[in-house]
């Protein structure tokens, strides 16, 4: 790792499944400047695409005219992924367990699982306009591994 | 998302690369499977060694996929995943669901 200098950058996106792409390049840039290893670059890309596809399609409802706002940095080893919607809010004690045995075959309703299991930490909040923001955190190197949500 | 197609004997062989993520690669597999049903292929083996990222998306139309095989009395199952796509496979749970192989005789030689 090489963070001792603090990276960090916004971006502020139509609802659209394409900016995913642009969301991710810009993940995919900063870790390579912080210097994150592979696996880690794989697994906070994933968690970070899980955000950015909720926020377009379940917090904005792909209204293009409703924006996505991330917001990246990378200090002290860890990276913090700040992801933002302005849909109408929601709770995400609603979502089932989708490891459940009657859950398993549902098409649906794994994203949130997704980021709880590549990232450290992920917290739900509702924001002042009403929507959602999503904060996630991953530790780097000196404290985690190769395998996903270790 | 890439795709290509093979048959060896009954089998459907789908040869998958590239993301099968949300908005592309999800709706890709889905026409995939319709097009295999629709010419009679009930044994259809997914070769995803090309492929890098799949979302929970592209997890979830796979599972629509097997569905929708097995209530036409078909098989889905799985070959060549790479460690990462395993490891998804693993913590979703649904390794416990797909028949996955490493060798393509031994997969086919399972329908």
């Amino acid at each position: 790792m090489n963070t001792n200098a603090k990276l960090q950058a916004n971006l502020v996106l139509a609802s659209r499944f394409e900016n995913i792409e642009v969301a991710e390049r810009a993940l995919v840039d900063l870790c390579h400047r912080a210097g994150c290893e592979e696996d880690e670059e794989y697994w906070l890309v994933t968690a970070l695409r899980e955000a950015v596809a909720n926020a377009v399609r379940h917090g904005n409802q792909r209204d293009p005219e409703r924006l996505v706002r991330v917001a990246y940095l990378i200090d002290n080893s860890t990276v913090t992924i700040r992801v933002e919607d302005e849909g109408e809010g929601f709770d995400p004690s609603d979502i089932p367990n989708p490891t459940d045995p009657e859950n398993l075959l549902r098409p649906s309703g794994r994203g949130i699982f997704y980021m709880r299991q590549f990232m450290n930490r992920v917290d739900f909040s509702p924001t002042a306009a009403g929507g959602t923001a999503v904060v996630m955190v991953k530790d780097l190197a000196s404290n985690d591994n190769d395998r996903p949500g270790a | 998302m890439k795709s290509n197609i093979r048959d060896i004997g009954d089998t459907r062989i789908i040869e998958l690369g590239g993301k099968i993520t949300i908005g592309t690669g999800d709706v890709k597999i889905r026409e995939l499977i319709a097009q295999a049903l629709e010419e009679d292929k009930q044994n259809i083996l997914f070769d995803l060694g090309g492929v890098t990222a799949i979302d929970s998306s592209g997890i979830g139309e796979m599972v629509a996929c097997y569905t929708t095989v097995t209530k036409r009395g078909g098989q889905l199952k799985l070959m060549h995943l790479s460690p990462k796509i395993n490891d998804i496979l693993q913590v979703t749970q649904l390794i416990t669901v797909f028949d996955v192989f490493d060798d393509e005789r031994e997969a086919i030689g399972s329908f």
